[in-house]
Order: structure tokens, then C-alpha cells, then sequence
């Protein structure tokens, strides 16, 4: 189990981020569904909607259940896990996920 | 309470940016140089850019009682012509004797490649010869794990001191390898990508409080110049000691920023 490093009980902290994580879960929710109402397949093919598609169930692994590592799971997920520097900047924008990746 | 901003990018905020945050309590600043958000066409223009950051700028913030201080460099975003970043480069010995030029900053990778890994080797070693502090930017999203490991093996490589640079924009899946490998940690404070004010405490409650501190990074995108008090908002409604508060707000960058020697607090 990991440190009870946060101040603040489990009730606690229910009581004051629940409706702000109700609300961002029912953001996510209606991407998807606003997703599959647009025009086109491209969007759902989409790297970024890949990898959020593999990251959702991150929320719910149990492999993560005690470990308070949800996040940082999520994150190297979506990371770029090469070491060698790239031959050349063709973009100066990130993406949000690797597109390298094969998600 | 009296708070130090150690990473905003004022050039881009208005002067109500800075009568608000000396209201909130801001007493300090520092602005690593940084990318436009386009490619500027000549040296000519980071020159012009310079002089703002080392002369203007620090009248604009003195009439709010905020002393301002600053970083130069050329950022990773235009460093992909080595030609061209060597003009740049060239024109910043001139500027850092400035009296509020701290060091070399926010140096550092964007897409990870080649020649932005060059032009930063040849800015440590600016800031080497100069014997000044480095703060570091670490690139965005996908690209920030494999960037702050090159980036930390670069610093290595070049036998700079650890506990004389601040990688900036940590998050969960980068704050340990930082602080394991002795670097100070920046968490920047945005709405979108980076850090919310909420993960960023939780990080504190994960990771401590040595050798860490929170920025606003406010600049022209979104982002908010008084997201650090509003961090301090959140770490008070967990609980958490305004000895805590202080300590990351104040202490810490107090202590990393006065290693340059220049380094004031305002009124």
C-alpha cells in the first residue's frame, strides 16, 4: 500500500473532488459519443483516440489498485520510449501520444 | 503571503498581469527567454528580445514592488538550424552581465532531435564557461520522458553540478528520475497540458518538498499568472502548513536562485 502521504481522509477527499471528476468523467464520455456522431472514420483511427482508448482501462487496472501509480502509468503510456535522439525536427508541435507507438 | 514566480514569461502578460499578482503576494520573478510562438526571421530579433527581458521588463514589474530577473538563451523550439541558433547564442555573452540575467535558460530539447541536442550541449557549455545556474524546459507531452533523460545524460556529460540546475515542467512519469539524479524540479501549473494545481500537490505529497517548487509559466497561450496562489489555495484546503506553502513558494526558490548571486526579492 502506498504512504498515506495526503492529509486529507478517504472520505475527505470524496466529499471535495467528486463532482469536479463526475464532471470531467462525463467530459470524456461525451468525446467518445461526439466522436462517433462526426462525419468520417479518420477521427476514430486517430493516434490520440487510440491511445486514450488504451489508457481508459489503465483507471480501472487492478495491477494499479494500491499503488497510487494511475497516473504516471498513463503518462509513459502515452510517452515516446526511444533513446536515440530523432534525425530531425520535421514538426514543432507534440501530439499528445507517440505516434510511433502502435496503440 | 509573499511568493517567488520562478518561471513566467511576462513579455507576453499585460500590466494588470502584474498589479494582480503583487496583490496576490508575488514579491519575485524569472523569465527564461522562449519561443514567440513563431520563428523570428533574424538574430536582430532575439537581440531586440534580450533588451526587453533585461531592460524593460524589470521597470514594469518594479512599479508593482516584483523584482524581475532573468534567463537567456535560444529555446530548443528554434534551435533546428545550428546556423542560425550560433548567431543567437553569439549575442548572449553580451547581455549576461546584466544585473538581473541569473544564467541560461529555459534551454533544452522540444522534438528530441539531433541538432536542438547540439545547440543545448553548446549552452551548457555557455553557461559552463560563464559559471552560471541552468534552467531547463523538457519537451511537451509524448516527448518529455525520452527529452529529460537526454537532456539530465547531456548535463552529465558536460560535469555539471546537479544542484546548479532546475529542470522545469516535471510531471509524475519524470519528477523522481530528476530528483534521484540530484536536479532541482520545476512542476508548471497549466489548465491543459502539464501540471494542474491539483496533481501538482499531489506530487508534493508523493515526492517532498526538497528541491522542488511550482510555476505559472504564464505566457501567450493558456495558462494562468496567478495559478501559484491558487495552488496555495489547494494545498490549504488539504491541510497542508503554510510552513509547507512557504517552503515550495519561497524557500526553495529563494535558495536555488540565490546560488547566481543576484538573485533580490522585491519590496
Amino acid at each position: 500500500m502506498p504512504e498515506k502521504t495526503c492529509p486529507l481522509s478517504s472520505q475527505q477527499v470524496v466529499d471535495l473532488y467528486f463532482m469536479e471528476h463526475r464532471a470531467k468523467l462525463l467530459d470524456i464520455a461525451a468525446f467518445l459519443d461526439r466522436l462517433e456522431r462526426a462525419d468520417g472514420e479518420a477521427g476514430l483511427a486517430d493516434v490520440r483516440v487510440r491511445a486514450l482508448n488504451r489508457a481508459i482501462p489503465l483507471l480501472t487496472d487492478q495491477a494499479s489498485d494500491g499503488q497510487a501509480d494511475r497516473v504516471q502509468k498513463i503518462l509513459e503510456l502515452l510517452s515516446d520510449h526511444t533513446t536515440e535522439p530523432t534525425p530531425a525536427a520535421h514538426t514543432q508541435s507534440a501530439l499528445g501520444a507517440d505516434p510511433g507507438t502502435d496503440y | 503571503m509573499a511568493y517567488i514566480d520562478p518561471h513566467i514569461h511576462m513579455v507576453s502578460r499585460t500590466t494588470d498581469d502584474y498589479q494582480a499578482m503583487a496583490e496576490a503576494g508575488c514579491v519575485a520573478i524569472t523569465e527564461p527567454a522562449f519561443w514567440a510562438g513563431f520563428d523570428r526571421s533574424s538574430p536582430a530579433g532575439f537581440y531586440d528580445y534580450f533588451r526587453q527581458l533585461t531592460e524593460v521588463e524589470p521597470k514594469r514589474a518594479a512599479r508593482y514592488g516584483i523584482a524581475h530577473h532573468c534567463w537567456l538563451c535560444i529555446n530548443p523550439k528554434e534551435a533546428e538550424d545550428p546556423v542560425f541558433a550560433r548567431e543567437v547564442m553569439g549575442l548572449i555573452p553580451e547581455f549576461l552581465d546584466k544585473p538581473n540575467v541569473l544564467g541560461i535558460g529555459e534551454i533544452g530539447l522540444n522534438k528530441n532531435s539531433r541538432n536542438e541536442l547540439t545547440i543545448l550541449e553548446e549552452q551548457i557549455e555557455l553557461a559552463k564557461q560563464h559559471d552560471r545556474l541552468i534552467l531547463v524546459h523538457t519537451p511537451h507531452l509524448e516527448d518529455k520522458l525520452k527529452g529529460t533523460r537526454i537532456t539530465m545524460d547531456a548535463l552529465a556529460n558536460a560535469g555539471i553540478d546537479p544542484g546548479r540546475v532546475l529542470i522545469d515542467h516535471v510531471e509524475e512519469h519524470t519528477v523522481a528520475e530528476v530528483l534521484d539524479r540530484g536536479y532541482w524540479a520545476g512542476m508548471t501549473l497549466y489548465p491543459d497540458s502539464k501540471c494542474t494545481p491539483q496533481r501538482a500537490v499531489d506530487i508534493i505529497e508523493c515526492y517532498g518538498n526538497e528541491r522542488l517548487w511550482i510555476n505559472s509559466a504564464g505566457d501567450w497561450g493558456p495558462s494562468d499568472p496567478l495559478s501559484v496562489p491558487k495552488c496555495h489555495v489547494e494545498m490549504r484546503r488539504r491541510g497542508h502548513t503554510q510552513q509547507l506553502i512557504e517552503k515550495i513558494s519561497l524557500e526553495n526558490p529563494l535558495t536555488f536562485l540565490s546560488q547566481s548571486g543576484r538573485f533580490e526579492l522585491g519590496n
